[in-house]
């Protein structure tokens, strides 16, 4: 039943608020539903469940928790980007009235040689413990070296200020060039470089390098007429949400420890901590708070085996809560990176040749995305001769985190300006160039995965017919960019479980922590299986006591997988209710038939809402649980087009239109995929116009506040258009695709081609903040 | 340290309460009064998450001391709700999908009553300066601000000719 929809005929429902006399309605569609296939809820805009209690401040999110006896706590960072630990004398913290315990590294059992799962990768243990609290060395400028629990947070604060630490300072290294070149200082003694997957015995800062190579890249661009070689380096940015991490510990008197905590994945930080101090699983239970943004910097556990050994060495429950400082100095941010570009095309547009040499700035540890990033950096396209190399440094700064799209738009930074700077050179419309290289379904990624049905071509074209792609520009220093940027989909693993209630609604208990209304996007595809609204399905995020093990909401995966499993136990469902059906009926359960909630027999019928009333007399209560570890995952493409204006006198960049298309495979709550779209888009502006460590030459951040760390703010941005593209993913029941991440990719790349087209400058370094704007304006470059 | 006793109306009520003179407004409501809808996002003044109404005016409680509120009319987030029913920039936020993580909306939420209380009809120009010292890192604010209008349209629709 594949029908296509008129989009105009599909947008109506969504923008309500601009339509109704008091403002003008606005001369064009600024939300798009490019929809394919309609279902009954899937596809709807029903209120979030948990609105009523985000609206009105009675969602407790982590730093809400309060009990009985609670302490509260403070955590000591190191003043030094490099330095040995000389000492640690905690005598006078431990003395100060109202202070009840004071730890450090040493408290911590020490860390076995092993790997450990961090939620979306695996990395020596030894990172993460040292990361957790310094042991030997610190690492950057905020890495934590002891901790305090006492009766309130001042308390607590005074008494890390007595902490005495001595300190021998160290050379640093603080981006990817300096680390990699000769005689850098060394962060780790051993640290061994691996080569193409090889152990080495290189002592470097240069944690791996390895290369994915199709075809011959120097034949490739042997052929070429046109050949462009680009280098670019992007700053270090932060995910910025808005809530600092914390966590709240209760060390029990059974030995059983409580923690509640704002994290992307409950049970990562339950195994993280169990590991790292050395108890079984089964004796921690963590419960996710509401959280107050991630983008993927909420994955890593920082505080909570700290909080956890403080409520051990004190009796009493604990609560640690970052300073805004802390969470910019001392978690996150997602590296910085040095990349160069080249690539080759015939007259006519054919690209031959791809060439990618990628560094990232990992920070304090290995693990910088940088494999993603190479992964992705060509994957709008389809060419036969592809080499990417990828070099994985460590650098003295924050150890880096996942943010939305680990890895890719500082890989689009560079591959789409040198796509687009190709394009002019030949002499044809840059969506043209590259949909006549587009990837699709066939096409081989550079690190040797077949695509299957992707959307690249279907995100080309929805750009290449959007209104705004041939409205006129106006006015001088004005330029429109065009960029594409691809962003993985991963299964890992998802539990749910659906009981009916006698009133004919249905609880929903799952384990994915709702950062952006997943609990509604999980509760719509139960409730599209059962054939009941989705306001009758009431979904609940549980603690790692009460729940299937679930992984972490990242990778764009939480409404394709935990829905997923919503699906299949709503499936299970519907299976006992042409049992119970049939009994009611007085039918052969295999006659029994299912539509829209709605069981049938020999022409007599029965409603959801009945049979749950009947449960108790028909075989007891209904219930199912499933789980899934889903293979069929989507990839999605997003591409912009965006207009700015430069001011060449002071070289501020305003972004005067901005369009966001995707495609989602199908949008489940299109309301809160535009909003994943435009929240990426935004924080992609940022990344590419103002975000931006400053470093000072002690090596610490000179911007750690909120004032200085510049996001955008309402000001600084227009509305954010949005097209949805929907390419059904095959591997999904509703064809979903992960839809979180990739619109954050194009932004910045996008951003920087309308520059080039405004004032002829093309900027290789983010951000493109005013200073840049105006040195390129003036000086030529 | 010695605590002061500070007597306040929060949310139309009187109440009092003992505060060291180094408390933030914001710590107090949170931590004295178990008023933790209004949010910390960065304790000196540049998220907006902790926006309260104080005599009238919209002020981050972070930047307030708990001993200021002596003899203040505060309204946070708690008091914006009407009885059991939701204000109608509650409702619009909702309808609108204004949030998603959700811990910028209570500041939001206190200043876009504050804004439609001055100005009930603003520009989209007027909502985007207004509302520039509340950060939303989640939105991109297009729907806040689409959700600002629609409930200036409602309560201009409901307010007596
Ligand atoms: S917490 Fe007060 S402005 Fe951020
Ligand atoms: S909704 Fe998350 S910060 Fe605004």
């Amino acid at each position: 039943m594949s029908t296509t929809l008129d989009p105009v005929q599909t947008q109506a429902a969504a923008n309500g608020a601009a339509g109704n006399g008091v403002h003008p309605a606005p001369a064009y569609e600024p939300n798009m539903v490019l929809a394919t296939r309609a279902y009954d809820v899937v596809g709807t805009r029903p209120v979030r469940h948990d609105g009523a209690d985000k609206v009105t401040g009675r969602a407790l999110y982590g730093a809400d928790k309060q009990m009985a006896g609670l302490l509260q706590g403070f955590v000591l960072r190191s003043p030094h980007a490099h330095a040995k630990i000389v000492s640690i004398d905690t005598s006078k913290a431990e003395a100060l009235d109202g202070v009840f315990a004071v730890v450090t590294a040493d408290d911590l059992p020490p860390a076995k040689d092993k790997i450990v799962d961090v939620g979306e990768g695996d990395t020596r243990l030894a990172y993460v413990h040292g990361n957790v609290l310094a042991k030997g060395k610190t690492l950057y400028k905020g890495h934590a070296v002891a901790a305090v629990a006492a009766t309130n947070v001042h308390v607590a604060e005074q008494a890390a200020k007595l902490i005495d630490v001595k300190y021998a300072t160290l050379g640093s290294s603080m981006t990817a060039p300096e680390a990699m070149s000769s005689g850098a200082a060394l962060l780790h003694d051993d640290l061994k470089t691996m080569e193409y997957g090889q152990p080495t015995d290189k002592a470097s800062n240069v944690a791996q390098h390895f290369q994915w190579k199709i075809g011959d890249s120097d034949e490739g661009f042997a052929k070429a007429d046109v050949v462009v070689e680009r280098t670019f380096d992007t700053a270090t940015v932060h995910q910025g949400y808005i809530e600092p991490h914390n966590a709240t510990a209760l060390w029990n008197n059974d030995g059983r420890v409580h923690i509640w905590t704002s994290t992307q994945g409950a049970f990562v930080v339950r195994d993280v901590t169990a590991t790292i101090l050395e108890i079984p699983v089964s004796q921690i239970k963590v419960t996710p708070m509401e959280i107050g943004g991630g983008f993927g910097g909420k994955i890593p556990v920082y505080l909570e085996p700290v909080a956890a050994l403080l409520s051990k060495k004190t009796g009493r429950p604990v609560k640690l809560v970052m300073t805004r400082a802390d969470v910019l100095e001392g978690t996150g941010p997602t590296p910085g990176s040095h990349v160069s570009v080249k690539i080759g095309a015939v007259n006519g547009g054919k690209i031959t040749a791809m060439q990618g040499n990628l560094a990232y700035e990992a920070g304090a540890y290995p693990g910088s995305f940088v494999a993603p990033g190479g992964m992705c950096i060509f994957a709008a396209y389809a060419c036969e001769n592809v080499t990417v190399d990828c070099y994985d440094v460590v650098v003295n700064k924050p150890s880096s985190a996942a943010y939305r799209a680990p890895g890719a738009t500082q890989a689009a930074f560079a591959a789409e300006q040198v796509i687009d700077e190709i394009a002019g050179k030949l002499g044809i419309d840059p969506i043209d160039f590259r949909l006549q290289n587009a990837a699709k379904e066939g096409s081989r990624r550079v690190d040797g995965p077949k695509f299957r049905r992707i959307g690249c071509v279907e995100v080309l074209e929805a750009m290449q017919r959007h209104p705004h792609y041939g409205a006129p520009l106006a006015g001088p220093n004005c330029g429109r960019g065009v960029a594409v940027g691809f962003w993985f989909n991963v299964g890992l693993e998802s539990s749910c479980t659906l009981s009916v209630n006698s009133d004919g609604t249905v609880n929903l208990i799952e384990g994915s922590t709702d950062i952006g209304g997943t609990r509604t996007s999980i509760a719509m595809q139960a409730a599209e299986v059962l054939g009941i609204p989705a306001e009758d399905i009431n979904p609940q995020v549980v603690d790692t006591d009460s729940v299937g093990y679930t992984s972490v909401t990242g990778g764009s995966r939480t409404t394709f997988a935990t829905g997923w499993a919503a699906h299949d136990a709503a499936q299970k469902i519907v299976d006992e209710m042409k049992v119970r059906a049939a009994k009611l009926l007085e039918a052969d359960a295999a006659g029994v038939t299912h539509e829209k909630g709605v069981y049938s027999a020999a022409g007599k019928s029965v409603s959801f809402r009945e049979i749950a009333a009947q449960a108790s007399r028909t075989g007891g209560p209904i219930s199912a649980s499933a789980t899934v570890k889903p293979r069929g995952v989507g990839g999605s493409y997003a591409g912009n087009i965006v207009d700015v204006a430069v001011d060449p006198e002071t070289g501020k960049v305003d972004i005067l239109r901005f369009t966001a298309v995707q495609d989602v495979g199908k949008a489940v709550h299109p309301s809160y995929v535009e909003g994943q779209m435009q929240g990426g888009s935004a924080q992609g502006i940022g990344w590419a116009l103002n975000e931006e460590y400053f470093m000072g030459a002690d090596g610490g951040m000179q911007n750690n506040t909120l004032l200085d760390y510049r996001m955008p703010t309402a000001l600084d941005l227009p509305m954010i258009d949005t097209c949805i593209v929907e390419v059904a993913n095959p591997g999904h029941p509703y064809g979903v695709r992960g839809v979180g991440e990739a619109n954050i990719v194009p932004p910045p790349a996008a951003i920087a081609n309308a520059i080039q087209n405004a004032v002829g400058r093309r900027l290789q370094r983010l951000p493109m903040n005013p200073p840049a704007v105006w040195q390129a304006v003036a000086n030529g470059n | 340290m010695k605590k002061t006793q500070v007597q306040t109306i929060v949310n139309g009520r009187p109440v009092e309460f003992l505060c060291e003179p180094r408390q933030s407004l914001l710590e107090v409501l949170r931590d004295n009064l178990s008023l933790t809808g209004t949010k910390e996002g960065c304790n000196d003044g540049n998220c907006g998450a902790c926006t309260v109404e104080m005599d009238g005016r919209i002020v981050p409680s972070c930047l307030v001391l708990g001993v200021e509120a002596e003899g203040a009319q505060i309204v946070t987030i708690e008091g914006i709700a009407l009885g059991s029913g939701l204000h109608e920039v509650q409702k619009a936020f909702l309808e609108g999908a204004a949030l998603q993580c959700g811990v910028c909306t209570p500041g939001f939420i206190v200043a876009t009553k504050a804004l439609l209380e001055q100005n009930p009809n603003p520009t989209e120009h007027e909502i985007r300066f207004w509302l520039a010292n509340n950060l939303c890192r989640c939105t991109g604010y297009d729907k806040i601000v689409r959700s600002v209008q629609a409930a200036a349209c409602r309560l201009q629709e409901e307010a007596p000719a």
